[in-house]
């Protein structure tokens, strides 16, 4: 419809108000045109989405409304909304690939809004020639794709708690997830500064309200680290570390340092906070494990889990996640009766170095109560500790990099509660 | 195929890898200057090598805690709603360790190198270098650390011995993969 004189309400082609709500009424008018159906059309008793055209396209999709409430769970300090963390819904979801606004966050003072044209990435201390890259700069460089798990050295560490908290799979151990990352090959950035053969680590630091900074051994610099620019094939996300982030797969979430801004090349560690107070584990002797950069080998059922419970007895699939910050998962084994006996269960591939594996198991649940594990196995023949034995490796109250196995009681009834095995 | 053909093209195919592996960069990182690189780099390892210049007073930093730090981590940073900061030291190996800044961290450095980057939480870099090492001061005298009369600067702070100084075994090497040089 064009719109004539009478519907301009201002200067500059400004319409009154009511000018599409005329249109509308004009376009119901037409559509009523072909509203009449023939009686032997087929349109009877075909679905309403059959017989009415659907929504038009949009710039940037978004889930089904009908799945609106898959959601992250948020777990910010009281008062202090930029620190705490929000966790993947890891129960509700299937396959290996986080979607990126279900990414779990761990910010420690906020989100920064990073102008992408003024951020800059420096490289310098023990190297030949200091530089500075723009994002442009970066994008130009040659990239490298993959996946990669990020968790939060945190992930489980209710799991310490005397008695299992009653919470979903995601609330438990949702503090990890699985994108696909493009970017930078760190290495190459590295070369081009010329690094002084004295350095063996270097600090890399965010650009956020944090100042996050955390120390790397450059051997996993050399190795398999990145800048990364893209997750899942966009940019990568605020709460993720838009412009850029460090990527250090299979380490501590902590230490792919998000809004990354600078890399300093050092003689040692620069002991910063977040490798102090955080992310060390103190043991029972007074003593405490600084630097346990690798995430260790570990596997969920998030389906049947809390949450979830069974509708009668019958065939069901057993689902979970299974990684390890050393490499590929070489096995996942569940168990139903509590890890009197366990079965192998298949490995839904590709089996990806350093990124979540997808295990699938067959079970035809009876109905009686079942205790439900699972044990992964990876490539180095790291093997999930027993809840017990990871507790008795460190002082009480310690829960960073909780990996042992977790179990799911599935009651006589179908309901479904957490326990630990 | 022939087997020769069959040979060749594995080895183009192989050649393919080797360059996929080792891409070319295209050098366009452009040189910092000093003065950008001294603007930037706030890190402050453990031998103090980046403090910058100026000092602070146990007595000055008691000010400047009240006015900016007690509300969040409570009078002499015990008690309030966010991380406990003073106290616990000799707690490490009894059944409930308690992990604050004087019973645990291994440097002083690390205390300024946050403190100036971060906090306080609202309003982080807000300080100015005098008063950072006046708090840091203040803090480490409320155990003792430090005595009550201490000035720390950028010679001093880096002597300070923490009591956990000693206290942390390094597991990074166990990760190290045989074949990685350092
Ligand atoms: C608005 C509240 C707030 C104020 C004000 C504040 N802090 Fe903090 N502080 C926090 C929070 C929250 C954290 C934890 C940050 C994190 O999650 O990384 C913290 C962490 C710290 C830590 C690290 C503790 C540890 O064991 O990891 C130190 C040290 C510290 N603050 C010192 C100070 C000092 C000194 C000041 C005053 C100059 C100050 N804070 C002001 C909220 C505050």
């Amino acid at each position: 419809m064009t719109a004539s004189d009478d519907d301009l309400a201002a200067g500059g082609g400004l319409l009154h108000r009511r000018t599409l709500l005329r249109g509308g009424v004009l376009a119901g008018g037409l559509g009523a045109a072909f509203a009449a159906r023939a009686a032997d059309g087929i349109g009877e008793g075909s679905p309403e989405t059959m017989r009415v055209p659907g929504a038009p396209f949009s710039g940037y999709g978004v889930p089904a409304h009908w799945r609106g409430d898959i959601k992250r769970s948020i777990g910010a300090v009281p008062d202090r909304p930029g620190t705490g963390a929000s966790r993947t819904p890891l129960e509700r979801l299937e396959g290996t690939i986080t979607p990126a606004g279900l990414h779990y966050e761990r910010h420690h003072n906020g989100i920064p809004d990073i102008d992408p044209a003024a951020h800059t990435l420096i490289v310098h201390g023990l190297v030949k020639q200091p530089l500075v890259f723009s994002l442009d700069a970066l994008l130009r460089y040659p990239m490298h794709s993959r996946a990669a798990f990020v968790e939060c050295a945190g992930n489980s560490g209710g799991m310490i708690a005397p008695q299992p908290a009653q919470t979903t799979a995601g609330g438990l151990h949702g503090l990890v997830s699985c994108s696909e990352w493009t970017g930078v090959p760190l290495s190459l950035l590295l070369d081009e500064a010329g690094v002084d053969p004295r350095a063996t680590w270097l600090l890399a630091e965010g650009g956020d309200a944090a100042g996050m900074s955390r120390s790397v051994p450059l051997w996993k610099c050399r190795d398999d680290a990145m800048i990364a620019l893209y997750q899942n094939g966009e940019p990568i996300r605020p709460e993720q570390g838009f412009p850029m982030r460090l990527l250090l797969p299979g380490f501590q979430g902590n230490m792919n340092v998000k809004w990354l801004r600078r890399l300093k090349l050092t003689v040692g560690p620069t002991f910063t906070k977040d490798e102090t107070s955080r992310y060390t584990e103190l043991m029972p002797d007074g003593k405490a494990r600084e630097f346990m950069v690798e995430m260790g080998v570990k596997s969920v059922i998030t389906r049947p889990s809390f949450g979830l419970n069974m509708q009668g007895p019958g065939l069901y699939e057993i689902s979970g996640l299974a990684w390890s910050g050393a490499g590929k998962i070489a096995k996942v084994e569940v168990s139903a009766d509590g890890g009197k006996s366990w079965a192998q269960a298949a490995l839904n591939g590709p089996v990806q170095d350093k990124a979540l594996t997808r295990f699938r198991l067959p079970w035809r649940w009876q109905g009686a109560p079942s205790l439900l594990l699972s044990r992964a196995t990876d490539e180095h023949g790291n093997v999930q500790p027993k809840r017990a034995d990871w507790l008795a490796q460190y002082a009480p109250g310690q829960a960073y990099q909780f990996n042992a196995i977790a179990a799911w009681q599935v009651e006589a009834g179908g309901g479904i509660k957490h326990a630990y095995a | 195929m022939p087997t020769l053909k069959l040979a060749a093209l594995s080895l183009i195919l192989m050649a393919g890898v080797a360059v996929a592996a080792t891409p070319q960069s295209p050098g366009l990182g452009r040189p910092a200057t000093p003065t950008e690189v001294q603007a930037v780099d706030i890190s402050v390892p453990p031998d103090g090598s980046t403090l910058p210049p100026g000092s602070g007073s146990v007595a000055q930093g008691a000010a400047v805690f009240e006015a900016n730090c007690q509300m969040c981590h409570g009078p002499a940073g015990v008690g309030g709603p966010n991380d406990r900061l003073t106290g616990g030291v000799g707690t490490l190996t009894s059944p409930k360790p308690i992990k604050t800044v004087n019973s645990f961290w291994p440097y002083a450095t690390t205390v300024y190198d946050y403190v100036r980057r971060a906090m306080p939480l609202v309003a982080p870099q807000s300080l100015s270098n005098n008063d950072v090492y006046a708090v840091v001061a203040y803090l480490l005298s409320v155990d003792g650390v430090a005595p009550k009369d201490a000035v720390l600067d950028a010679k001093t702070l880096p002597l300070v011995k923490m009591p956990n100084r000693d206290g942390f075994v390094s597991w990074e090497a166990r990760y190290r993969p045989k074949t990685a040089a350092r």
